[in-house]
């Protein structure tokens, strides 16, 4: 083969607690597109990131065309022709497109819209999309916006373009539009490096694939010598024994009822899609799905903070003796409270709405229940004893319980944050990504925290993104895609590969039918496939 | 190997600082800002050891002056408190000017329609009429912020206008007019209608050090504090935790407004025995050098207002004594206040030099390190999202 | 006749206001909000009056005068705004705070130089004939002559055309020019400008200077125009204030500008030229404010996307928080 584009050599990042790379290698040739697979913190971003000037690395060499460069900032790698196209877009959103176009140009004399906007829309044409250079970037949709930021990087003369889980945001016939764009790209001789956890996508676009594994470089395959199985191997690794148990609860008892749930965004969009399903106290209900397949809203509108726009949300009480199904819909969160229900959640966004970052550990643990003793000052004895409590229990470093919680690791953060809720006694807990940021020990005090409060018979849901743990942790696992539930499956049966196509859009019952037609992959023990239809809740599709 | 590695400056997030540092950076700032007023007395040909002494002297030396200082520290103090008490809510209040204004104009209702109630009941009357007047005053851009999100900074600042033609279009009201004079003005408090003196000085420092001492506790130790602190530090935290904000806003609102009305009925009731356009003189403003040279703690602020207080009087008597115009005391304070905001800085952040080397930055994770990486806690988000 | 006239007075009150507004503009595009208007403005109407005094005193009175002291006036509100600027940008201070500061900075450092440059020149401060004619109506000539036009157009000093002319430029380029793209993008989104490799940091320092500097012109007119030349301590008097709230009703377009200074500056003088019995002229004077809360409240309720305050402005930005 020809001399490399782009050569990265040893590359090594750490994060505070955790390596993001280690020595890991890279190479991008002319015309070639280069996926670069892992799961949910495996380094592709970082890498990337390294690249494109955001992070620069503890060590490592960077070529591009064979001789060495130095990237310390954005400038720098735009100036080396290089483009990176993140998941949250770099475009100023009053703007046109064009303008977020011209913005990128050095030059500074006046400005000449109807020339960009024409050239733009020649571009576009070029690849085989429309963008209309006129319209303001708030109005448009997520793909134009990706298009948009494409053109961008044309535009600028990007020879090395790098995307960041493009399709995480796109329905599949945008996804293949988008591919259509980047193969018209590697015919011009562009060099593509898209950053994915999806096999298909790999399979169906990529040339070579480099997959990296907790920082590490596992491997470089070509993607015509590989197939499915190889990739998902290399990707997962051998199915992991994180020590998570999964105690078996005799007497469950009903909780939660969610029926045919609907969610709007502020732009009046459905992020929510009829969503139904239950979850009961001692068990664990775990949500997988790909970014913002509708996990926080759904959290969200259990626990009052988001607006519902229809179906209910059925939360079983003793009232008076009898059991009663109170509806949560239209509730605030201190109605919640008022009501004598104890539901705890520890939100995706711990210091911007879980916590008060200025405030200590102290008045971070009573956020809750300082209202809860009369009188005109808050307590501050009993939320002492209780945070001392935690920071012994979960071995939360910090240097005072009168620290502010901004200057605690992010790890420490968060055992703050589980450990208040947990320790609330609820009878439904909500925890989204509770162990993101966190390092090996402190994720599995989490796993033991969640199955202690299962076995106190508490209902818990628990939306993670790591498929090992969900899959070993929780009792069922319900799949959300596009704000739909795809359905609702024993982790003990179906395989990751199943999941894993079903988070992608699938339904449960067509996931079924390939079962059905010998895709034995799809189920960890066939023996045990006939029985799921009849305990297992199949939510989903059929329902609307 | 590469000789394009080079030295660069690197900003480097600081471990909190301890207490006594953190004093000693503020001492420093405000030596640095009274080196700066050296620089321009010298320039404006005044031996600035001299005035500084003088403005000491003629602060504090004789009974007199100290007594006159401390009149000055009251309303400073009390207004420093208000406009802090909205600030940890973030909610940019600067109408306490006008709000002060407002109050005053209410607490003089009694004494105007009502001049034959006997006399501790029209002193308790006034203030109560200031503080309810200055809370529904302040009120009104928190119903306008919480509702539709409009500006309270300039809201608030208009409304300072707005009392202060209020108070001019009273004067010329009959009811209210001194008849005895032939300037439009609004008519003096007689001697039933002031308040007693304790050591000399007005009761008002006596309120203003318990009340200094009660919003502390307030604000650090009391359920209503507490729900200020977190509105102020995240609104979505606050939502999360069942409080409601908008109620909250609007009752802090109202008693940071209700502040400043007690301190117009102070002033007029206690200094000025007169309500008129100098009423409020500058002590809204002044107060939010007040606030925030205090970090918004009210204990922190009696020293703040009596040091300030200093400045002002020994402004005055610079200017009687040396000719040096007494807006030096606004200038002085606009500097100082300048120099402890630029110096809050290095509370967070120091200078490093560093070299750019591949293995330079190894060992920069540990979490034990004396100094953070500046993007850490966000990247190690990022990074692993 | 009467309205002619009115629209005149109301063009010239409304002039100072103008100019403030457009350094707002200009500094709030760049992504800080700088409530420091009033002091930049008292900054540069001492600025400018000291620098005609002195101008007299060693050179010459008249237009040399009036040159080196609107020279001077751009300079003091650009000092304001540097330090403002190094403040927030450089050293990340709270732009409410710092703005709110400068304020009272500015109005101090006016008055204790405007007292003892008064002391220097024997009691009072004031400019010399020629030097007031400088600042006075302009001799176009005939053109001044010419029916209605004359009066509604070709009568005013040279601040005025000043004042116009830097908002027709100020729109231009915002709307014309690469560079004025750049700052708008800086303003609403500094971290998708950074990423543009466009120079935030350089970009917000030059847009608050110059505005500071516009500040500064429109407090010379308050001491130079409208207090003819003398030292009245209190000659801005709100106007800074004004100023930052006409920029919301400008919608932070220069060419608004244009007109909301116009009838702000028609209802300061309301009173002069309409008088309704019963209405006192204290509660006149309310008006411009009153009319600033309810134009306040009603763009508040009535948002729209495109006429928004820029998005980052008020909030710091440093790359490292990407």
């Amino acid at each position: 083969m020809a001399k490399p584009r782009l050569r990265m050599e040893e590359i090594s990042k750490r994060f505070a607690d955790v390596q993001a790379l280690s020595a890991v290698d890279l190479d991008l040739y002319d015309s070639e597109i280069l996926a670069l697979l892992g799961e949910n913190g495996s380094g592709k971003s970082s890498l990337m990131n390294v690249l494109s000037g955001l992070y620069s690395p503890d060590s490592g060499k960077i070529f591009i065309d064979e001789k060495e460069v130095e990237i310390q900032k954005p400038a720098d790698a735009y100036a080396l022709k290089i483009a990176m196209i993140h998941q949250h877009f770099k475009l100023v959103e009053t703007l046109t497109a064009a303008e977020n176009i011209i913005l990128s140009d050095p030059e500074n004399g006046l400005l000449n819209r109807r020339e960009v906007e024409k050239r733009i829309a020649d571009m576009a044409k070029f690849y085989g999309f429309d963008i209309d250079p006129k319209a303001k970037v708030y109005k448009m949709s997520i793909s134009e916006r990706q298009r948009l930021e494409i053109i961008k990087a044309l535009y600028r003369g990007a020879e090395i373009l790098v995307l960041d889980e493009p399709t995480a945001v796109l329905t599949p016939q945008e996804s293949q539009r988008l591919f259509a764009i980047l193969r018209k790209m590697r015919e011009q001789g562009k060099s593509i490096i898209i950053i994915t956890h999806k096999l298909d996508e790999v399979l169906s676009l990529s040339d070579r694939v480099l997959i990296l594994r907790k920082g590490e470089r596992v491997g470089c395959l070509e993607t015509a010598k590989t197939n499915p199985r190889e990739l998902g191997e290399a990707l997962v690794g051998r199915r992991l024994d994180l020590e998570i148990k999964r105690p078996e609860i005799a007497n469950k008892s009903d909780c939660l009822f969610v029926n045919k749930l609907t969610c709007l965004d502020e732009l009046g969009r459905e992020v929510l899609k009829k969503i139904s399903f239950d979850v009961q106290k001692g068990e664990i209900l775990g949500i997988a799905g790909i970014a913002k397949s509708g996990q926080k809203e759904l959290c969200e509108a259990i626990s009052g903070l988001h607006p519902v726009a229809g179906g209910s949300i059925l939360l079983r009480q003793v009232r008076d003796g009898i059991e009663v199904d109170e509806n949560l819909v239209g509730l605030s969160p201190r109605e919640i409270i008022d009501r004598g229900i104890s539901l705890a959640f520890v939100p995706e966004d711990r210091l911007g709405m879980g916590l008060a970052p200025s405030l200590d550990l102290i008045d971070n643990v009573s956020l809750k229940t300082y209202e809860n003793k009369r009188g005109f000052l808050v307590d501050r004895e009993e939320p002492k004893k209780i945070a001392a409590g935690l920071v012994e229990e979960l071995d939360i470093a910090t240097p005072s319980l009168e620290t502010p919680i901004k200057s605690l690791s992010g790890g420490n953060v968060q055992k703050v944050l589980v450990g208040r809720e947990i320790h609330s006694a609820p009878e439904l807990l909500i925890v989204a990504y509770p162990v993101r940021g966190l390092d090996i020990n402190s994720s599995l005090t989490i796993y033991k925290m969640l199955n202690q409060q299962k076995e106190k018979q508490v209902a818990i849901i628990f939306i993670g993104e790591d498929l090992d743990v969900l899959m070993s942790l929780s009792d069922r696992l319900m799949i959300l895609a596009n704000g739909q539930n795809m359905g609702i499956v024993d982790p003990r049966i179906y395989s990751k590969e199943a999941i894993g196509l079903m988070m992608t859009g699938k339904t449960l019952a067509e996931v079924d039918q390939l079962i059905a037609d010998d895709a034995p992959e799809l189920i960890e023990a066939k023996a045990s496939f006939k029985h799921t239809g009849e305990n297992i809740y199949a939510g989903g599709q059929d329902e609307q | 190997m590469n000789n394009n590695r080079r030295l660069r400056w690197q900003l480097v997030k600081r471990r909190p600082l301890s207490q006594a540092k953190v004093l000693l950076l503020y001492l420093l700032a405000i030596f640095t800002a009274l080196l700066l007023g050296a620089l321009l007395l010298l320039a404006i040909g005044h031996n600035p050891l001299i005035v500084y002494k003088q403005i000491l002297t003629g602060s504090l030396a004789t009974p007199t002056a100290f007594k006159e200082t401390i009149k000055i520290t009251i309303p400073l103090l009390l207004c420093g408190i208000a406009v802090a008490i909205s600030f940890k809510l973030k909610f940019w209040n600067i109408g306490a000017e006008g709000q002060i204004l407002f109050g005053a104009t209410a607490a003089m209702i009694a004494p105007i329609y009502l001049p034959n109630l006997p006399s501790t009941l029209k002193l308790i009357l006034m203030a109560v009429l200031a503080i309810v007047a200055g809370g529904l005053y302040a009120l009104i851009p928190a119903f306008f912020k919480v509702r539709w999100g409009t500006n309270e900074t300039l809201f608030t600042l208009m409304l300072n206008y707005i009392a202060l033609q209020l108070l001019r279009f009273l004067q010329y009201q009959e009811t209210w007019q001194d008849i005895g004079t032939k300037f439009p003005k609004i008519r003096p408090l007689g001697d039933s209608e002031v308040l007693p003196r304790l050591f000399g000085v007005q009761i008002g420092w006596v309120i203003a050090l318990v009340l200094a001492v009660f919003f502390y506790i307030y604000l650090k130790r009391s359920k209503h504090g507490f729900e200020i602190a977190i509105v102020g530090d995240s609104i979505n935290t606050a939502k999360y935790s069942g409080m409601n904000v908008k109620t909250i806003i609007m009752r802090t609102i109202f008693i940071s407004g209700a502040v400043s009305g007690l301190v117009g009925y102070l002033n007029v009731a206690g200094t000025d025995y007169a309500l008129t356009e100098s009423t409020a003189g500058g002590v809204g403003f002044m107060a939010i050098t007040v606030a925030w040279l205090a970090a918004l703690n009210p204990l922190g602020m009696i020293p703040v207002a009596f040091g300030l207080s200093i400045l002002q009087k020994g402004s005055l008597s610079i200017q009687s004594t040396l000719g040096i115009p007494a807006s030096a005391a606004n200038l002085l304070s606009g500097l100082i206040l300048f120099s402890v905001l630029g110096s809050e800085f290095f509370r967070n952040y120091q200078l490093r030099l560093r070299r750019n080397t591949e293995t330079g930055s190894s060992g920069k994770g540990d979490f034990k390190a004396e100094t953070e990486h500046l993007p850490y806690q966000k990247e190690a988000r990022d990074g692993l999202n | 006749m009467a309205l002619i006239n009115f629209i005149n007075a109301a063009i010239l009150a409304g002039t100072p206001l103008l100019l403030a507004t457009l350094g707002e503009i200009l500094t709030e595009k760049s992504g800080q909000l700088n409530l420091g208007v009033e002091g930049m403005m008292y900054m540069g109407a001492i600025a400018s009056l000291a620098a005609a005094w002195y101008s007299e005193q060693y050179l010459a009175p008249g237009a040399i005068a009036a040159v080196i002291a609107t020279v001077f006036a751009f300079l003091a509100g650009a000092l304001g705004a540097l330090i403002y600027a190094f403040l927030t940008i450089t050293l990340r201070a709270n732009q409410n705070v710092t703005g709110l500061t400068l304020s009272i900075f500015g109005t101090g450092f006016a008055k204790f130089f405007g007292e003892i440059l008064s002391k220097k020149a024997g009691g009072y401060i004031t400019c010399a004939e020629p030097t007031k004619a400088a600042f006075a109506k302009l001799d176009l000539g005939g053109l001044s002559e010419l029916p209605v036009l004359g009066k509604l157009i070709f009568s005013y000093n040279f601040l005025v055309y000043l004042a116009f002319s830097a908002a027709l430029l100020l729109a231009l380029f915002f709307r014309k020019t690469r560079v004025g793209l750049k700052l708008r993008a800086v303003g609403e989104d500094p971290a998708a400008a950074d990423a543009s490799a466009i120079a935030v940091i350089r970009y917000k320092y030059l847009a608050t200077v110059i505005g500071g500097g516009l500040c500064g012109l429109g407090g010379m007119y308050m001491s130079m125009v409208n207090q003819k030349g003398i030292w009245v301590p209190e000659c801005v008097s709100g106007y800074g204030w004004l100023a930052v709230a006409l920029v919301i009703f400008a919608t932070w377009s220069p060419l608004r500008a244009i007109y909301c200074a116009i009838i702000f500056g028609a209802l300061t003088i309301l009173s002069l030229y309409l008088q309704i019995p019963g209405l006192d002229l204290q509660l006149y004077g309310m008006l411009p404010y009153l009319v600033t809360i309810f134009v306040l409240i009603f763009t508040s309720i009535k948002q729209k996307r495109e006429f928004m305050m820029p998005k980052s402005c008020g909030v710091n930005y440093f790359r490292e928080e990407r």
